[in-house]
């Protein structure tokens, strides 16, 4: 047995003092779950601690709170780690939360249906059958299976959601849950409208181009789902595959960085801005929606000159490799820009067949 | 230590200050930086979202020339997103030797003689001070410890998630080096909200609007818990939280004066050099409560 500390952020509606903080002494084997703790305080100190579980096994995806400042399933994670766990971790405290980006009904119970469930609708969460519909069953690929189980495996459990930080501060987002979910179907071979369900999503304005790229949900998901890189994909499959040219410079963007990176070598900062606007062409900055953003940026930039932080004549320059290593990288560019088909190693499909070194 | 020393492209392009400190601070870190000038933008995820295979092979064009180098014990960057982007990329060419292969063909075929080997180690800057040269050394070189300056660490998505894939564990806790040098340096860590969070660089063509109220949510949070200043090691984010810092105060509605140092600059400061020597001149907003210019001596400034 071990002491713990249960720190528990506290809230009550029928109270009108708002959230509070609340310790519980508890002793508990250190490979008890957090889950566990909770359960005990509840039982033996405290009928009133409301938190949602089930299964008790990382299954159903109910007890979904942050641990130490970190979105985690309170069942699936172990007091020792947790007591462990973030900067000043004393082996001894364990700090329970709800989960953020979703309102907190009582304690740990925060409001999934005003957030994520709502996300999840948005997406059009189910099939639309390929027609003709095969009389008996559709043959899919293996591989294309395998493929879509990553995103299959979500719980739903919000944890991801939780800490989105696009989410944060832009609460329409569609959020990391729902885009995998969406990639569920747009990677499903038997989906007919995977191409309409792309142009969706990259034409919202705070759809997959408003993913702020933090890895956030890669962590938080107990699952390995990693909603980020469901997101990338779709993105890639926007803009590469079905040359999707959204209003939020998605796909612009990332034509003009990989154009200026190819004809440079380097990142060509002074280029890249008023093309992602504008289009990705030298003449891209003489376009109305890159002149708006110049005017929106001289205040940042005024000051830059001023400061002396970039040389104009040097910043619309730009750097670029010598001629040999452009060379070289033009033949990389050519060589796999050329491919009949884009090759892409998925390590979940095929997992690392050697160990991996860091 | 030799390394080989890739510094990136907005090092060189709108932070020239971080490029211009990281050389100033070498020679008193013992550190000599062979950079590697043949090498391509890491692509910064930007490009593996056109083109996973792209991306990899730029980078994996990175890693050859970077194990070239003779003598270099390591390749070294001092950009948390180059960090994160080619982790991404040696993550997929070291799992795999038939993918391993397929990468070298079209290296080979574009820069004869250039071959990347499984195993290369590309440390940030950061992982480098308390890994390499440790904190007890680096403490030993403070010849202006950061007394009462009061900093908050702001690391940079790209250099603490995803944990596994950058080596963060119980025996390497990198989410907690920026934390621990700080404090070598005399400084103060600052606890506040931002440290961990996304400065929201990548979206800034997007949604500007959610970009910016990162930022600004961010500065706010460190002036609230009194800092002097922020510490990055990550260029973009400093591109957003010092570049942008007059247009994202706009976005959040609050007046903002947060100096925001690259960690090159914060280490110079500690380790002797003048602020000038580390072009702290060149940041949008002005470090004045981290420098008193008159007689460049590092300290909070007297209370208004």
């Amino acid at each position: 047995m071990a002491e713990y500390t249960l720190r528990v952020r506290r809230f009550n509606p029928e109270r009108a003092d708002g959230p509070y903080w609340q310790e519980f002494a508890l002793e508990l084997e250190p490979h008890r779950s957090v889950l566990e703790a909770v359960l005990d305080v509840k039982g033996r100190l405290d009928g009133s601690l409301a938190i949602r579980c089930s299964c008790r096994a990382a299954i159903c995806g109910s007890c979904g709170v942050r641990v130490n400042g970190r979105p985690a399933l309170a069942c699936n994670t172990h007091l020792r780690d947790a007591a462990a766990t973030g900067v000043g971790a004393d082996g001894r405290t364990v700090v329970v939360e709800p989960m953020g980006n979703m309102p907190v009904l009582k304690d740990l119970v925060v409001d999934m249906d005003a957030v994520h469930w709502r996300k999840i609708r948005r997406v059009t969460p189910w099939l639309l059958n390929r027609r003709p519909v095969p009389e008996r069953e559709y043959v899919v690929p293996h591989e294309d299976m395998v493929d879509v189980t990553q995103t299959m495996a979500c719980i739903q459990c919000g944890a991801c959601v939780s800490d989105c930080l696009s989410m944060e501060v832009d609460p329409e987002f569609v959020g990391p849950a729902a885009a995998a979910k969406a990639y569920r179907f747009v990677g499903d071979p038997r989906d007919a409208e995977p191409r309409q369900r792309l142009r969706d999503l990259a034409e919202d304005p705070h759809g997959i181009y408003d993913c702020t790229h933090c890895f956030m949900c890669i962590d938080a998901c107990p699952k390995g789902v990693a909603p980020m890189s469901q997101i990338m994909r779709l993105r890639r499959m926007a803009g590469s595959d079905h040359h999707i040219v959204d209003r939020n410079n998605g796909e612009r963007h990332e034509e003009a960085f990989t154009t200026l990176v190819h004809d440079y070598g380097l990142l060509h900062e002074a280029e890249l801005l008023p093309r992602s606007y504008g289009g990705n062409s030298w003449f891209g900055k003489f376009h109305p929606a890159a002149g708006l953003e110049l005017v929106d940026s001289l205040p940042a930039i005024a000051r830059a000159l001023a400061r002396r932080k970039v040389k104009p004549a040097q910043a619309l320059r730009g750097h670029r490799l010598a001629k040999r290593d452009l060379d070289a990288v033009h033949s990389i560019f050519d060589a796999i820009e050329g491919r009949q088909r884009r090759y892409e190693l998925n390590l979940y499909r095929s997992g690392a067949e050697e160990e991996a070194s860091t | 230590m030799k390394v080989a020393y890739w510094p990136g492209c907005v090092s060189r392009g709108f932070t020239p200050e971080l490029h211009d400190s990281m050389e100033a601070v070498a020679p008193l870190l013992d550190l000599e930086l062979v950079p590697l000038d043949r090498a391509s933008c890491c692509g910064a995820g930007v490009i593996a979202e056109h083109n996973q295979e792209l991306a990899d092979t730029l980078n994996a064009r990175t890693f050859a020339l970077a194990q070239q180098v003779d003598g270099a014990e390591l390749m070294m960057n001092i950009c948390s997103t180059c960090q994160g982007a080619q982790s991404e990329c040696q993550e997929r060419l070291d799992a795999s030797s038939s993918y391993r292969a397929r990468v070298n063909a079209t290296l080979a075929a574009s820069d004869p003689g250039l071959s990347y080997e499984k195993g290369l180690t590309n440390k940030n800057l950061l992982w480098l001070l308390v890994e390499e040269i440790g904190l007890e050394a680096l403490r030993a070189k403070v010849r202006r410890p950061l007394t009462d300056l009061r900093v908050g660490p702001f690391y940079g998505c790209y250099i603490v998630r995803p944990s596994d894939r950058l080596g963060i564990d119980a025996d390497h806790p990198r989410d907690q080096y920026l934390h621990w040098v700080i404090e070598a340096l005399g400084g103060t860590v600052i606890d506040y909200a931002g440290t961990y969070k996304c400065c929201g660089f990548p979206i800034v063509t997007m949604n500007k609007e959610a970009s910016l109220k990162q930022a600004g949510t961010h500065l706010g949070d460190a002036m609230d818990a009194q800092a002097d200043c922020l510490v990055v090691p990550c260029p973009l984010c400093h591109l957003n939280l010092d570049l942008q810092q007059p247009l994202a105060s706009k976005a959040v509605g609050r007046p903002l004066a947060m100096p925001v140092l690259h960690l090159p600059q914060l280490l110079g400061l500690a380790l002797g050099l003048d602020p000038r020597q580390l072009a702290l001149s060149k940041h949008v907003v002005k470090p004045t409560s981290v420098i008193d210019w008159s007689t460049a001596v590092v300290g909070a400034p007297a209370p208004a």
